[in-house]
């Protein structure tokens, strides 16, 4: 009441005077807002507000204007700056205001200050005076409007002078002040953090104060103090403990409620302190457990507070050292968030995500389809953090895919991805794009990966791209190109020198007339300039008589390397001979064997030399290796499981070679993808791929033939959203990696990647054929997986020929009867975990139907009938040397109730995919 | 928080708060930016942004757009209940608040923030504590003055922030 009384009091003489004045004062500051809002044009609005501060400076320059129409005038400065206009000339009026106006007008004058100064903005030591007398003002109002200052804007150097009075301020009888005065020492704080360093004791005071404002305060301060070093506050952890308890258990007054969740700023707070405290610190972290589970079980309402505190809880729990039971509730959390509909929401978890992967990268496997459709979504912010998080699971195997993906956002190219692209010409369309747009950022790989992809593919199947590019590139620089990046400009002088002579329609001398006006061009790096030159120097003769022109005016060249190219041109124009023997058609058929070396390599070994060991060999005979000699699996096998070696012969990949003999190098299991079209990357990927077999291609004889093959499974999924799901077996292969077998089967669960592995069985040899056997497991069932793979051979050295050959396998392929007594078949249902329950055709064309339909199952799929009892059967199966699926059948009407159980959790599904299938078909 | 921003549908400023110093040059700059940005989202996408290393988190009632910077680490989700708490002090002082109501007492839209949020953090979340400070204070102000028959013409717009709000916080 006493506070009342005494404001009343100190603002009684403004009441009285303002009586008059104010209708006026408002009515100018309408009338000025009335007015701009009624005009049309920029340019009117700018000529108003000229006026209005022209008046306006008039005003606070005149000696007559009373502090009441300085605080109109002040009010009408600052709309004239939110527009945008310059008003600093009254800036030095606002300190004015503050410091000599009444409590009105401080008001106003104070405002003005925080919005037009910056912290270091000179003006301001002049109010500090003005906020120190405030300070000690009797009146309440004025030391809150000074503190509120003071936290907002105060001269960094000036903080020693009202330190001790704010400091006061923490034990002052009303809670807003104290409030005020922890905030406005945290912004102390903030700006100079030792010279507050005296006063930790006093912030521990404002943590216990009361009031639950002041001490929710004070958590600002401690959250910046912990994060700065989290080991000097572990001791408080109980308290934080403590108080969070005392939130969730809704002590607080119910004031602080929103949206009746207690104080969920303060939660918030608290749950950050608790996880800088809890990091890789058990014993801190085992006292926040149950606070924290707590706090996970009570934030149930469906309202977007309570998904903030959710947000923060989780990534509470990831930060602190884990326990399985907080992160499992945690990682369902994610998937409320990830799945839900709502798009803030959506993002949240995606971030969550992101923050989780760094921990726990299988995690993103459980919302693979979810990422991959979030990839694709409209919204830039959500596809940005997907790229964020598909960014942090990059590992070797998934990197091209993620990386073209990020590309493809740098570039907003409204594509889904290059992995498939459709055909040639929109290929180099996209290429186009990305190099044009993403220009010079783009590594130096790219562009070369892109020619390499270009110059290696064979001639006859790759003509029809190289015919796009040439056509595109002349397009190109027909048009403007001053713009396009260097990296652009060497690409297109390299097709166009190596390619344009495809084009038969293509005009040579336009080809050299578009280079020749690109050297011209200022904005041409020389680099460049040399490339342009090689791709004049390739094209064939016939125009002598432009090149000599060419070579003419770059023989008085500055730079050095353009004159001798210049020259080289000109000898090799005029010389056809000389240029046939130099540029060779083709050239770029690389001797990968170095078979030019064997004469110098059998020489030394002649003279005694060691003979050559690769790198890994070498490494080998430098320790004891243990482990037994495996065969020479590429990086790529991680992707495939290799738990369980045991390899019955299931399948057999027979290859009929003609040839004196064949000899199987290497077997790779790669779980990635294709990475461009059918015409694309692919067999460039395996192309530029080591030879594995060089030091014994090195060493046979010439005549020898080489046969290198390469199994490459790879899933065909069944569901329509085929691009999805392949972009996910890609983005998603190798998480899996090194975890247990139970992880892998998640990752595989959504029946996008296939895992069939394989062994070498054995290799007949024989004079003309050569027949190699694989065994195959499927250690997670599909519907269909299709086999690609390779056999590659070498006529000669240096000249690898390659078969691609393909077949589809499916999960029925791999079921195998499981034969047990119907005893051993209780005891195993009663301990298989996976069902799946399921009504299924009865074939009732003859006899038993229940007979019948288990004798076409039998037939189709090879299982094992363990027995019919009355309307009931019992089958079991097994995936081949995996996991045994009992199927239990009734006859219930109709139909026939199926019932299957199996260890694997996705296997019941395939199973019954295909016994729907087999009885649909019979 | 860095900042906050309100602007109507038409792109025009109507508060602005900065908590870190910058440069008027710049604070122009980031505000045509960002009003740009912002008017260009869709209805139905999130409402937060990506934008320098910055995270704005914006949210539209009626015709004003609430819009406030925080870094990266700041949690998304809670900004926008700091917004929304706003809007409800707004509400609250001004009875069914309105574009208009804050255009021509912007002044006292600054006072309520600033018993909000002081230095860039909340200061104050119980809301009948914010608005006993403001009335507290408001006590000194010529209540006469204040005029209730706002009728400008055309383009700010008069629907109240609070029919928005209401549908948001029953949705």
């Amino acid at each position: 009441m006493s506070d009342v009384v005494e404001k009343t009091l100190t603002a009684l003489p403004g009441l009285f005077e303002s009586q008059t004045g104010a209708a006026k004062i408002t009515n100018r500051l309408r009338q000025l807002i009335k007015s701009i809002t009624e005009l049309t044009s920029k340019h009117e609005e700018e000529n108003l507000i000229k006026r209005e501060l022209s008046a306006i400076k008039e005003q606070v320059s005149s000696p007559n204007t009373t502090m009441k129409q300085m605080r109109e005038i002040m009010v009408r400065a600052m709309y004239c700056e939110m527009l945008g206009y310059d008003a600093s000339f009254t800036y030095i009026h606002a300190i004015k205001l503050a410091q000599q106006g009444g409590v009105l007008e401080k008001r106003v004058g104070y405002l003005a200050v925080s919005l037009f100064l910056n912290e270091g903005h000179e003006l301001l030591l002049l109010l500090v005076n003005t906020v120190l007398k405030d300070l000690q003002s009797t009146n309440l109002i004025e030391v809150c409007m000074a503190l509120t200052v003071v936290a907002q804007v105060f001269p960094k150097d000036m903080i020693p002078a009202v330190l001790p009075l704010v400091e006061d301020k923490l034990s002052h009888p009303k809670e807003i002040i104290r409030r005020k005065a922890v905030l406005a020492l945290y912004k102390f704080y903030l700006i100079a953090p030792n010279q507050v360093q005296h006063i930790h004791a006093k912030f521990c005071k404002a943590l216990s104060d009361k009031d639950p404002g002041v001490m929710a305060s004070s958590l600002h301060i401690y959250l910046q103090l912990i994060r700065e070093s989290p080991d000097s506050y572990k001791d408080l952890t109980g308290s934080f403990v403590t108080i969070l308890k005392q939130v969730l258990g809704g002590k607080l007054p119910v004031d602080f409620n929103y949206h009746s969740v207690p104080a969920p700023w303060l939660q918030i707070q608290l749950l950050r302190i608790l996880s800088l405290l809890g990091k890789e610190d058990q014993s801190t972290s085992e006292l926040m457990y149950e606070v924290l589970d707590e706090s996970l079980r009570r934030a149930e309402m469906n309202h977007n507070i309570t998904y903030a505190i959710l947000y923060e809880c989780v990534k509470a729990v990831y930060t602190i050292h884990p326990k399985a039971e907080l992160l499992e509730k945690a990682a369902r959390c994610i998937g409320n968030f990830v799945l839900s509909p709502k798009i803030n929401l959506k993002y949240l978890g995606l971030k969550a995500l992101t923050y989780v992967v760094q921990h726990d990268a299988k995690l993103a496997l459980q919302h693979q389809m979810t990422i991959i459709e979030c990839l694709d979504h409209s919204d830039f912010t959500i596809k940005r953090e997907t790229l964020e998080l598909l960014f942090r699971i990059t590992n070797a195997q998934n990197v091209t895919v993620i990386v073209e993906k990020m590309l493809d956002f740098l570039c907003y190219v409204p594509i889904k991805t290059l992995t498939f692209a459709p055909d040639n010409s929109w290929f180099i369309q996209t290429m186009n794009d990305v190099f044009s747009i993403g220009g010079d950022l783009l590594q130096q790989d790219d562009p070369n990966n892109f020619l390499r992809l270009l110059a290696e593919g064979k001639p006859e199947e790759d003509d029809q791209l190289r015919l796009y590019a040439v056509e595109s590139y002349l397009t190109v620089l027909k048009g403007h190109t001053s713009h396009l990046p260097q990296c652009f400009l060497q690409v297109m002088s390299w097709v166009l020198g190596e390619y344009a002579h495809l084009q038969e329609s293509v005009d040579r001398r336009e080809v050299i007339r578009l280079l020749t006006q690109l050297l011209d061009q200022r904005s041409v790096s020389s680099e460049t300039r040399v490339w342009i030159l090689s791709a004049l120097t390739k094209i064939p003769e016939g125009q002598t008589d432009l090149i000599l022109d060419l070579a003419e005016s770059l023989s008085s060249s500055q730079d050095t390397v353009l004159r001798q190219q210049a020259q080289e041109l000109r000898h090799l124009s005029q010389d056809s001979q000389l240029r046939e023997w130099v540029l060779v058609e083709n050239s770029c058929a690389v001797d990968s064997s170095l078979s030019f070396l064997d004469g110098f390599v059998s020489e030394a070994l002649a003279a005694g030399a060691a003979p050559y060991k690769p790198p890994h060999q070498r490494q080998e005979e430098l320790s004891l290796n243990l482990e037994p000699y495996s065969f020479s699996l590429p990086v790529s096998l991680s992707s495939c499981s290799i738990t369980d070696r045991q390899s019955p012969t299931l399948l057999s990949v027979s290859s009929g070679l003609s040839g004196n003999s064949a000899e199987l190098s290497t077997l790779i299991l790669e779980g990635v993808k294709r990475v461009w079209g059918k015409d694309g990357y692919l067999p460039q990927k395996e192309a530029t791929a080591p030879p594995v077999d060089e030091p014994s291609a090195a060493v046979q004889p010439a005549s020898q033939q080489e046969a290198a093959e390469r199994i490459e499974p790879r899933p065909e999924p069944s569901t329509q959203n085929q691009d999805k799901q392949q972009l996910a077996s890609s983005l998603f292969v190798g998480l899996g990696v090194g975890s247990s077998v139970s992880l892998v089967r998640k990752l595989f669960y959504d029946g996008f990647t296939a895992s069939l592995r394989g062994n070498v069985m054995d290799c007949l040899e024989a004079r003309s054929t050569s027949v190699c056997h694989y065994a195959l497991l499927m250690d997670d069932p599909h519907t269909n997986v299709s086999l690609t793979g390779t056999v590659s051979y070498q006529t000669q050295p240096g000249h690898t020929n390659t078969l691609p050959f393909s077949g589809t396998l499916s999960t029925a392929d791999f079921i195998r009867p499981l034969v047990v007594t119907t005893e051993e078949y209780g005891k195993l249902w009663l301990s298989l975990s996976h069902d799946v329950k399921q009504n299924l055709k009865l074939l009732t064309d003859a006899g038993d139907p229940l007979r019948t339909t288990l004798n076409a199952l039998k037939d189709a799929l090879q299982l094992h009938v363990v027995d019919i009892i009355g309307s009931e059967g019992i089958v079991a199966c097994r995936l081949l040397s995996g996991a045994p699926c009992l199927l239990h059948c009734r006859v219930n009407g109709a139909a026939l109730a199926m019932w299957l159980r199996s260890p694997h959790p996705a296997l019941p599904d395939f199973i019954l995919y295909h016994c729907q299938r087999a009885l649909a078909h019979h | 928080m860095q900042f906050m921003l309100l602007f109507s549908r038409q792109g025009k400023l109507r508060l602005q708060k900065w908590y870190v110093p910058l440069c008027d040059k710049e604070k122009k700059k980031i505000t045509r930016e960002l009003v740009q940005t912002v008017l260009a989202r869709k209805p139905k996408m999130c409402s937060f942004l990506e934008w320098r290393d910055l995270k704005i988190v914006y949210k539209r009632y009626a015709s004003l757009y609430f819009c406030c910077a925080i870094e990266d680490q700041d949690n998304e989700l809670i900004t926008l209940e700091i917004i929304h708490r706003y809007v409800e002090l707004l509400d609250k002082y001004f009875g069914s608040v309105c574009e208009l109501d804050i255009i021509f007492n912007f002044e006292k839209a600054y006072f309520i923030l600033d018993e909000f949020l002081l230095g860039g953090e909340a200061q104050e979340t119980s809301k009948k504590n914010v608005l006993k400070a403001i009335e507290q204070a408001d006590l000194l102000i010529d209540t006469a003055t204040t005029q209730s028959t706002l009728t400008v013409a055309s383009e700010p717009d008069s629907n109240t922030l609070a029919t928005i709000q209401n549908t948001v916080s029953t949705a």
